[in-house]
């Protein structure tokens, strides 16, 4: 599969005094089993550009070919569409409205018209995917936690059987385990099935460490669209945006600024520690424990 | 010995739900024997994972729950004498996490000066809270606007604005920062350090941001009900494990830290920011990066 957008362009309030560029000519192409982190400002046109992927929204002008077909030309099925793209949009627990667990995450399946087998089954497999344990199934969805329900609301998109899953901040309000839980669970979406990913995140330490790509937006247009450690290169552009690198980076960057040799391209906890051991080692100034360091200062 | 602005004394909170017929159906213990005392002036960031209790907690300080056993004081009100009630939710105003439930004015001034009406403060008073408000929070140019146009830190600041016309000593923010992003979350931290610096308003942060506690005076952590850390964010953060085991988490700098320090480096504990985290490397790489220039020249 893959997702091609060129010149896509999106006006809000066309042709009235209050026209304004939600989307501005923005081009790229998203191929089989990529993992992309979405970044940007509140503003920047990271959410309406996912809504354009599933064509939910329309594009003023510009297109857009799903494996290759124009999503926009008369006969196109933009129903089907709408189940292979898989959307979850934000604090999407807001959406649940069914009496029990698994009657919500039939929904979607259910509405594609399968038999009541196909739905169940599809149902059972998308709640695996989230790991909720089976005996919530038949509770009611607002009986569950946030992060449980969070997971329900995900499940119903997966029971759709997405090839492509688009997650518009999906740890938003969670704590700091749950975060790591959601996205852990998207990961292995990602390696063990295939499916392509598309994040969108404010969080860069998180984006570093799962994306293998990212694309940046500012005012509707997108300024970046590289690895990220590319991306991460450019602090002081990000900064200038609203954004930042991880952490570590500056770190990397802030010890190579007094002249240690650092690599340029540090953007996860693991890397950084990696280089600095290697500098410690270098130097046989590993100080392992009080006596082996005051052995190794006066070497 | 002087008790602080909130004191909680055995503090158990069972949440219950009882069946039409009123017959109790289950018991929730969300708060499980916590003991705490809060200095007036200081700010206290709450950590703990979903569930943990810490909002629950935050409902007790201002009586919109109240305790299933023990005491809560607010300025030594205890909460749970119905006769003080209104005193203290003026003392220990609340802010939480959604701003768009919050807001319920047409413009910013008029939901600012929506607290002191209802408490009938005269009218010059309340403009004069609410001017002084707007200033404190930084959002006097806004006056005039519509909540609706404004971000979402420009909101909770309003929010905080309308809880601060109120003349409270403590304010008790429930995840203020959840909805926001990096910018809009730095807006209302800024805000909040500022109001507990200038005004001398004690605060109490509840946050899932480990990035916005190390900031604070003294952090308290909660985990299952019960209070299981209290120390300077340096004492908290120093012990990652344990932290993680509480389902939470570290800034980035001190989980690299702490995994130098596991490797043998001889680090510092705690340590906080990016700047700590160079600092201490240049110290004991610095030296040695000098001879080796020495060595080259």
């Amino acid at each position: 599969m893959s997702i091609k957008a060129e010149h896509i362009n999106y006006l809000y309030g066309e042709g009235t005094a209050f026209e304004q560029y939600a989307l501005k000519d923005v081009s790229f192409e998203i191929r089989d089993g990529q993992f992309i982190g979405l970044i940007g400002h509140t503003g920047s046109g990271k959410s309406t550009l996912i809504q354009h992927l599933n064509g939910l929204l329309k594009a003023s002008s510009g297109k857009i070919y799903y494996n290759g077909e124009d999503i926009y030309q008369d006969n196109y099925d933009r129903k089907s569409l709408r189940s292979k793209v898989g959307l979850v949009f934000q604090y999407p627990e807001h959406q649940l409205f069914e009496i029990d667990v698994f009657s919500d995450v039939c929904f979607g399946p259910k509405n594609q018209g399968f038999s009541k087998e196909e739905v169940e089954s599809r149902a059972r497999e998308a709640l695996m995917q989230v790991r909720l344990e089976e005996r919530f199934w038949h509770q009611s969805p607002f009986e569950l936690s946030g992060g449980q329900k969070r997971r329900v609301a995900i499940a119903g998109v997966l029971a759709m059987r997405p090839e492509v899953l688009i997650l518009d901040e999906p740890t938003a309000g969670l704590d700091p385990r749950g975060r790591d839980e959601i996205l852990e669970e998207i990961a292995v979406l990602h390696r063990e099935r295939g499916m392509s990913i598309i994040l969108v995140s404010h969080s860069m330490e998180d984006i570093a460490r799962y994306a293998d790509r990212i694309l940046v937006m500012n005012h509707g247009e997108k300024v970046f669209d590289a690895p990220p450690k590319e991306v991460f290169r450019h602090d002081k552009e990000l900064e200038q945006i609203g954004l930042a690198a991880p952490q570590v980076t500056y770190v990397a960057r802030r010890l190579r600024e007094q002249g240690i040799p650092m690599p340029e391209d540090i953007t996860t906890v693991e890397e950084a520690k990696k280089a600095i051991l290697v500098l410690f080692d270098r130097r046989g100034k590993k100080s392992m424990s009080n006596d082996s360091r005051k052995a190794g200062d006066k070497i | 010995m002087a008790m602080g602005i909130i004191k909680a004394s055995k503090l158990v909170f069972d949440y219950i739900r009882q069946d039409e017929d009123d017959h109790i159906e289950e018991v929730n213990r969300a708060i499980d024997g916590v003991d705490v005392d809060i200095r007036e002036g200081d700010f206290v960031a709450i950590l703990g994972h979903n569930g943990s209790g810490k909002s629950t907690f935050a409902k007790q300080i201002n009586g919109i729950l109240l305790p299933t056993e023990g005491v809560v004081w607010v300025s030594g009100m205890k909460t749970s004498d119905d006769s003080h009630i209104w005193d203290i939710r003026k003392t220990a105003g609340m802010v939480f996490q959604n701003p768009d439930n919050q807001i319920i004015g047409n413009v910013v001034e008029e939901d600012v000066g929506f607290g002191p009406e209802n408490l009938g403060v005269p009218t010059d008073e309340i403009w004069r809270r609410v001017d002084e408000s707007l200033a404190a929070v930084g959002m006097t140019a806004y006056r005039l606007k519509s909540p609706n146009k404004l971000s979402g830190g420009q909101k909770q600041r309003v929010a905080i604005a309308g809880v601060m016309a109120m003349k409270p000593k403590c304010i008790i923010l429930d995840e203020p920062t959840a909805m926001l992003d990096p910018n809009g979350r730095k807006e209302v931290i800024r805000t909040i350090h500022e109001l507990n610096k200038k005004e001398g308003i004690t605060i109490l942060l509840i946050t899932h941001y480990m990035e916005e506690v190390i900031d604070a005076d003294r952090v308290i952590v909660m985990d299952d009900g019960h209070l299981v850390m209290d120390g300077t964010p340096r004492e908290i953060f120093s012990q990652v494990r344990r932290l993680k085991e509480y389902r939470l988490d570290v800034p980035q700098v001190t989980e690299l830290a702490y995994e130098l320090k596991q490797e043998g480096v001889e680090i510092p504990e705690g340590i906080l920011s990016i700047e700590e985290l160079v600092e201490a490397l240049i110290s004991l790489l610095g030296d040695d990066a000098g001879g080796q220039k020495e060595n080259v020249d």
